[in-house]
């Protein structure tokens, strides 16, 4: 987890984001339902993003878990940076599963269009931004980070 | 979706406004500085309750009652204790005088009636989630296991859902008080009855504001760290209103107020869920005294929808009177609104902060109101975003369109006929308000050019005339709303329970920093980054050496908290007076310094100058420094450079705005897609315009999404259909559209800010606006409403009807989430009265 190796025994019924919060104290990922319904648990798996209420730590054995915390790398992530200078969240609870779930869009559709946005990021609710400014932030970071490719030709970040 | 204007040229628009003071360079206040707040936000260094843990921690799960209604003959937590993990076990009996009553703090009428509220139920449960028992346990996996070994035996009551069944008094929440009306709340005005007997035209409406959900994305949490020995608690709660919990733990529990402390740490939202003060924050605080050690609770969403508040739910019977050229005369209001099973904090005001704004921004000669308060066997309603002021700017701006539409006008041009003009204000409404300040012409002038409003009246004619399957309709919402809650002496007038002034600190640090302490109690709005720019200002210092400190009682000791969108203009104003004592006090310490008389310093930037010798000069980190070290002050003088200041507001701030939603709906499907929402609101002076966009964009959302998405849903007995995020749906980014928003300013009076409140507003203007426009797509096949939310079969059933004279959809249809909807009656009662063409005109 957050380039961390960690091994524990675990019950078999034990969530991921409970074994994150709870045996690790990596709690930079929150809880907000009990239904994956609203994404703000949801971390990177293998470099897929998932819910991590809706994965047991068992299914994770043996896998690279990237949470919030651990997504700068020494300098935050085009995706942060772009959160913040859009102003993309009030609150900030949905904010780290929505940007896990943001990067996730990116790797797959690295020029995505509003729409294309917008439908990628409707399993992530947020209560407070009316998601308008999310938009943004994405499109952004699309933006920052194709410069970055552009410039450093070394086939993007995380 | 089409023409939906790039988000940057908006921000753009806003810069270039000439309606709008151009940002000084020099002053922070009017820029969009980023916020400070969101560093540990972005990289998960939150502070949210439910991430607090400590050594010996426990756990307590909450066993809820599954019947809406129930005497409760037997609880038995003893098995649970077998449980492996289990430190405790309690049933509401073992509890019951420790925990108290729950607090109401608004008795709206003296004859309110007022039932007791246990915090865990003793002998009756009134609603599905009423607490009932709690398991303590090493960790929560334990304790929701052990809830399921605690034995209750039930014994059904009848059940009550409906408000209308509940004013029969058949079936009885609380047999003891012989009646489910909580109150009846009278206001009247003018000659209602003349003026409705005289009238040429007169228009009768029923409206549903459906129950719904708040859903902040944070669940509620509470932790508890006492010090036995000492019987010392420190309480964290995910609320919106530390101060208030603190003191109503005390009243509750009989612990001394000063040993309690309470901290909202980082809260992830609250939009008045949070305005509480909820039974698992006692019983957390009275558990963790009994057992000597820290004690956690954490809502799981499913759980929070039975267990936090609810908002709207209430039926409106509205009457407008006018003349046939289009003059209103007078309005009548008859609402009913639920309470729910108990009153919680401020459960019974919450309509009757909507008494007052039912007029809206129009000339009345006359207004009566009239709100009966109902029990139900469902859970309890309170403030969520806007609270009784979007059920009646619903109201009155729906009932404009019925109106506009029986006198076959414009609906914008019979707007403009009625509503205040700029050059009247002050004004006096029919409802006793005086708006200090409006400019509702420049407003909708800009809306409707932005919104092409022509343009799109003349594409709605052209898909009319062609019988598309897609029509158009076109949405208006001029509003306002009272906010910045406010006036102490009104609040007293009104019966709440305590004021609304709101405390500030300045402190200079000896580094000459700057720390200010709020009594607000931020969960989302960018206080530290407002409260920054403010005190900047005030202070000539930068931006960045302004810290916050807030949400903590110990720290933060005086405060009335954050709702109502009050913080700014009671709270940001506390902070900006109490900057200028700290100038003024500074001063008198420069002129010592700089051997000049006080009189002549002139202060400007941070720089003290002695008048006509500007190279004489001290800045105020130099004076900052002087009084730390203390070695020269004026005689008598205290080395501090300090200040407190409390500000009771002399009115409340009223925000106006016009919003224009255009809709297109698919007659065949009865599918509703917003097309463009053009929004010009009047916040008065900016802050920081990117978070008042920001405020107006989340706002949008949660009026569209009453509009269009969210119910909360019961059945007959009493469960909550839509009782999982699956079930109620709180729209996504593919369910909205992008808002075209733009100001204009027109500075408040009231405060030396010149600033309104902006939180609420985009919720109170947007339902109305989306729902007119729904309406008005398909007036024209014989659809006078629509009820909430305007779902795909709600509209495809009205058009169904619409040409047999139907206007709303048929009683049990379904929501979006597939729920049944048998709480409320639509149905009859809309009338529409035209004198001189309906023979019975006089028999309404």
């Amino acid at each position: 987890v957050d380039g961390t190796n960690y091994e524990d025994e675990v019950e078999p019924r034990l969530l991921l984001v409970h074994y994150l919060r709870d045996s690790l104290g990596l709690v930079g990922t929150p809880i907000g339902c009990d239904t994956s319904n609203c994404g703000a648990c949801t971390v990177l798996m293998d470099g897929q993003s998932v819910k991590s209420c809706s994965v047991l730590a068992v299914q994770a054995d043996g896998s690279e878990v990237t949470t919030i915390s651990g997504l700068a790398n020494g300098t935050w992530h085009p995706m942060q940076t772009a959160f913040h200078t859009e102003h993309a969240l009030q609150c900030g609870y949905c904010t780290p599963g929505m940007i896990l779930a943001a990067v996730d869009l990116l790797q797959e559709n690295p020029t995505p269009s509003d729409e294309e946005i917008r439908h990628g990021l409707e399993g992530n609710l947020c209560r407070c931004t009316g998601y308008q400014n999310i938009v943004r932030a994405v499109r952004t970071a699309a933006a920052s980070m194709s410069a970055t490719r552009g410039a450093s030709n070394s086939g993007g970040q995380l | 979706m089409t023409e939906q204007l790039d988000a940057g040229m908006v921000a753009q628009q806003i810069a270039e406004s000439d309606e709008q003071s151009a940002p000084d360079a020099s002053r922070s206040i009017g820029k969009a500085h980023k916020r400070k707040e969101d560093a540990k936000l972005v990289t998960g260094q939150t502070n949210w309750t439910d991430n607090i843990t400590m050594p010996g921690l426990l756990h307590m799960a909450v066993l809820r009652s599954p019947m809406a209604h129930a005497r409760i003959s037997r609880v038995d937590v003893a098995p649970a204790l077998e449980m492996p993990g289990v430190v405790a076990a309690f049933a509401g009996a073992e509890l019951a005088a420790e925990l108290g009553s729950l607090p109401c703090a608004w008795p709206v009428t003296k004859e309110m009636v007022s039932p007791e509220h246990h915090p865990l139920a003793t002998d009756e449960v009134r609603y599905v989630g009423d607490a009932v028992a709690v398991v303590v346990a090493r960790d929560r996996y334990a304790a929701a296991d052990a809830l399921e070994a605690v034995e209750v035996d039930y014994e059904p009551l009848p059940v009550v859902v409906d408000m209308e069944k509940a004013l029969t008094d058949e079936v009885l929440v609380h047999s003891d008080k012989g009646t489910n009306a909580c109150f009846v709340w009278p206001f009247e005005a003018g000659e209602v009855d003349r003026i409705f007997a005289d009238a040429e035209v007169v228009v009768e409406r029923r409206y549903i504001q459906q129950r719904l959900i708040p859903t902040a994305m944070e669940p509620r949490a509470v932790v508890v760290a006492p010090i036995a020995a000492a019987e010392e608690f420190t309480l964290w709660s995910a609320t919106q209103v530390p101060h208030i919990l603190r003191i109503m733990l005390a009243l509750t529990t009989g612990i001394p107020e000063q040993k309690i402390r309470v901290i909202a740490p980082d809260v992830g939202g609250g939009f008045g869920s949070k305005l509480n003060v909820y039974a698992e924050e006692v019983i957390a605080l009275v558990v963790a005294k009994r057992l000597g050690r820290p004690v956690k609770w954490t809502e799981s969403r499913s759980e929070g929808y039975q267990a936090t508040i609810h908002g709207r739910d209430q039926i409106q019977d509205v009457a407008i009177a006018a003349t046939r050229d289009g003059r209103v005369l007078g309005l009548k209001v008859d609402l009913k609104a639920d309470m729910g099973a108990y009153l919680q904090l401020v459960t019974p005001g919450i309509p009757i902060l909507g008494a007052f704004m039912y007029p809206g921004i129009y000339k009345f000669d006359a207004y009566r109101f009239s709100c009966t308060g109902v029990f139900t066997n469902k859970t309890p309603t309170d403030a969520y975003r806007g609270a009784g002021r979007p059920e009646a700017t619903f109201a009155i701006e729906r009932l404009m369109d019925e109106l506009a539409a029986e006198l076959g006008m414009d609906p914008l041009e019979l707007r403009r006929r009625n509503w205040i003009p700029h050059e009247e204000f002050p004004y006096t409404t029919i409802a006793g308000l005086t708006y200090d300040s409006g400019h509702y012409e420049a407003a909708t002038d800009k809306a409707t050019a932005m919104f092409d409003y022509e343009g799109l009246r003349r594409e709605q004619r052209e898909r009319r005339d062609r019988g598309d399957p897609v029509q158009l309709g076109i949405g208006i919402s001029t509003f306002t709303e009272m906010c910045g809650l406010a006036p102490s002496r009104v609040l007293g007038s009104l019966s709440y329970g305590a004021g609304g002034w709101e405390a500030a600190s300045v402190r200079m640090l000896p580094t000459g920093k700057v720390e200010v302490v709020t009594g607000t109690s931020p969960h989302g709005q960018g206080h530290v980054t407002c409260w920054s720019q403010i005190a900047a200002d005030a202070l000539g210092v930068p931006f960045d050496d302004v810290t916050v400190l807030h949400g903590d009682t110990a720290s933060a000791p005086m405060g009335m908290d954050t709702y109502g969108s009050r913080s700014l203009v009671v709270g940001g104003v506390a902070v900006h007076k109490a900057a200028e004592k700290v100038v003024e006090k500074a001063r008198r310490v420069a002129a010592h310094m700089l051997e000049a008389a006080e009189g002549d310093i002139e202060f400007d930037g941070g720089t003290f100058r002695v008048k006509g010798s500007p190279e004489a000069a001290k800045t105020i980190q130099d004076v900052s420094l002087a009084v730390f070290a203390a070695h020269d002050l004026p005689d008598g003088m205290e080395p501090t450079l300090n200040s407190d200041f409390v500000v009771d507001p002399e009115n409340f701030s009223f925000p106006h705005g016009t919003h224009l939603c255009a809709v297109e709906v698919d007659t065949e499907t009865g599918m509703s897609t917003i097309r463009s929402y053009v929004c010009v609101d009047d916040v008065g002076k900016v802050i920081n315009p990117m978070i008042v966009e920001g405020q107006v964009h989340g706002g949008l959302a949660q009026g569209i999404a009453q509009a269009l998405f969210e119910e909360a849903v019961y059945d007959a007995e009493g469960n909550l259909v839509t009782g999982t995020m699956v079930d109620y749906l709180v729209p996504s980014a593919a369910d909205l559209p992008d808002f075209t928003v733009d100001r204009t300013e027109t500075p408040a009076t009231s405060n030396p800010l010149g600033v309104k409140g902006v939180g609420e507003a985009g919720t109170i203007a947007s339902t109305p606006a989306v729902v007119n426009a729904v309406v008005d797509a398909v007036r024209h096949l014989g659809v006078t409403d629509i009820r909430m939310p305007c779902s795909p079969e709600r509209v495809w059933r009205a058009l169904q009807d619409g040409s047999t004279g139907g206007h709303r959809a048929a009683e049990g249809t379904v929501a979006w989430g597939g729920a049944s909807t048998a709480t409320t009656a639509g149905g009859a009662g809309d009338t529409t009265t035209a004198r001189g063409t309906d023979p019975n005109g006089g028999a309404r």
